[in-house]
């Protein structure tokens, strides 16, 4: 499968999303520039976390505006897969290419450490590698995480599957301690409704072999890849 | 024309920074305080024949990129207005 990493100015796991789906993937994987029109043929798209344009305005406000961000929006329109990670999640949402938005967390405080994740859909392209229910371990680094939808969409998107991952304890239940940045729902990747974008503010490339920490991550990647086989 | 937006939380949406300043001010003495939410104030000059004019041109840019709706709701005013 041909992979793109969408690097823009303040990006920060540009590299590491490559190294994650290039060297322990094996896959075909190439950067795509944010001034470039062209996605050069990838058949999937990934914006990485970062803090891309310093943030200026609000996470993802400016990034959405890149050149390359109009042939994202075309090629997700076509079916395309995209995986917005952290910052990338944030730029999705800010393009419309997923419902909702990502605030400040409850804490005011940048969060660094490790969160216990349920799978809620395990039959999207995204998650097929995983078991419905399936708990996985991924870190999370940000500052404006907090998942927030209207009501009434957030009812929609729930009856729709279109939740994807949800902050839960290391039982699998979910708890106000368990959700890290105050997220509504304790939403923690949500995918659009045809399912062919996802973004999540927990990071699978950062955990992609055991000296990193737990290779949960791989189940994203692996979900993603087996789908062109 | 200069035009001055503001940009702020919208109703419902959870302002941890407003809720932070606001128990501030509470633990300061400022007992009678409450509902405050911090926001953003752009300042923009737009040029523009007439102040309803400036006042569409403001209007656009407030939902293509100043706010977003989602999260936050938005006024503004212009010069001479």
């Amino acid at each position: 499968m041909k992979w793109g990493v969408v690097r823009f100015p303040g990006s920060l796991d540009d590299g590491d999303s490559l190294y994650a789906i290039a060297e322990v993937m094996g896959q075909d994987a190439r950067m795509l520039w944010h001034k470039d029109e062209s996605l050069g043929g990838v058949e999937c798209v990934l914006l990485p976390g970062g803090f891309s344009y310093g943030d200026y305005l609000r996470t993802g406000a400016i990034a959405r505006f890149s050149p390359i961000m109009k042939s994202v929006a075309k090629f997700a329109a076509d079916g395309g897969l995209v995986l917005g990670i952290c910052n990338g999640f944030q730029i999705l949402c800010e393009a419309h290419l997923l419902p909702g938005a990502l605030t400040r967390n409850r804490s005011l405080s940048f969060i660094c450490e490790r969160v216990w994740l349920r799978v809620e859909n395990a039959s999207t392209p995204f998650t097929r590698a995983a078991k419905q229910g399936e708990l996985l371990r991924l870190p999370i680094k940000h500052g404006e995480g907090l998942y927030v939808a209207p009501e009434d969409e957030l009812r929609q998107m729930e009856e729709r599957g279109q939740v994807i991952l949800r902050y839960v304890d290391a039982g699998g239940r979910e708890s106000d301690d368990a959700n890290p940045n105050g997220s509504m729902r304790a939403i923690a990747g949500v995918a659009n409704e045809r399912f062919n974008v996802f973004g999540l503010m927990p990071h699978p490339e950062h955990a992609v072999e055991p000296m990193l920490g737990g290779v949960d991550g791989l189940k994203i990647f692996q979900s993603i890849a087996g789908g062109a086989r | 024309m200069q035009v001055r937006v503001f940009v702020t939380p919208r109703k419902g949406i959870l302002d941890p920074q407003g809720r932070a300043v606001e128990s501030s001010l509470q633990s300061l003495g400022f007992k009678n305080v409450s509902g405050v939410k911090v926001g953003k104030y752009i300042l923009l000059e737009v040029q523009a024949r007439t102040a309803s004019e400036a006042r569409d041109e403001a209007k656009k840019m407030c939902e293509a990129l100043l706010a977003n709706p989602v999260i936050e709701d938005y006024r503004f005013e212009v010069d001479g207005e």
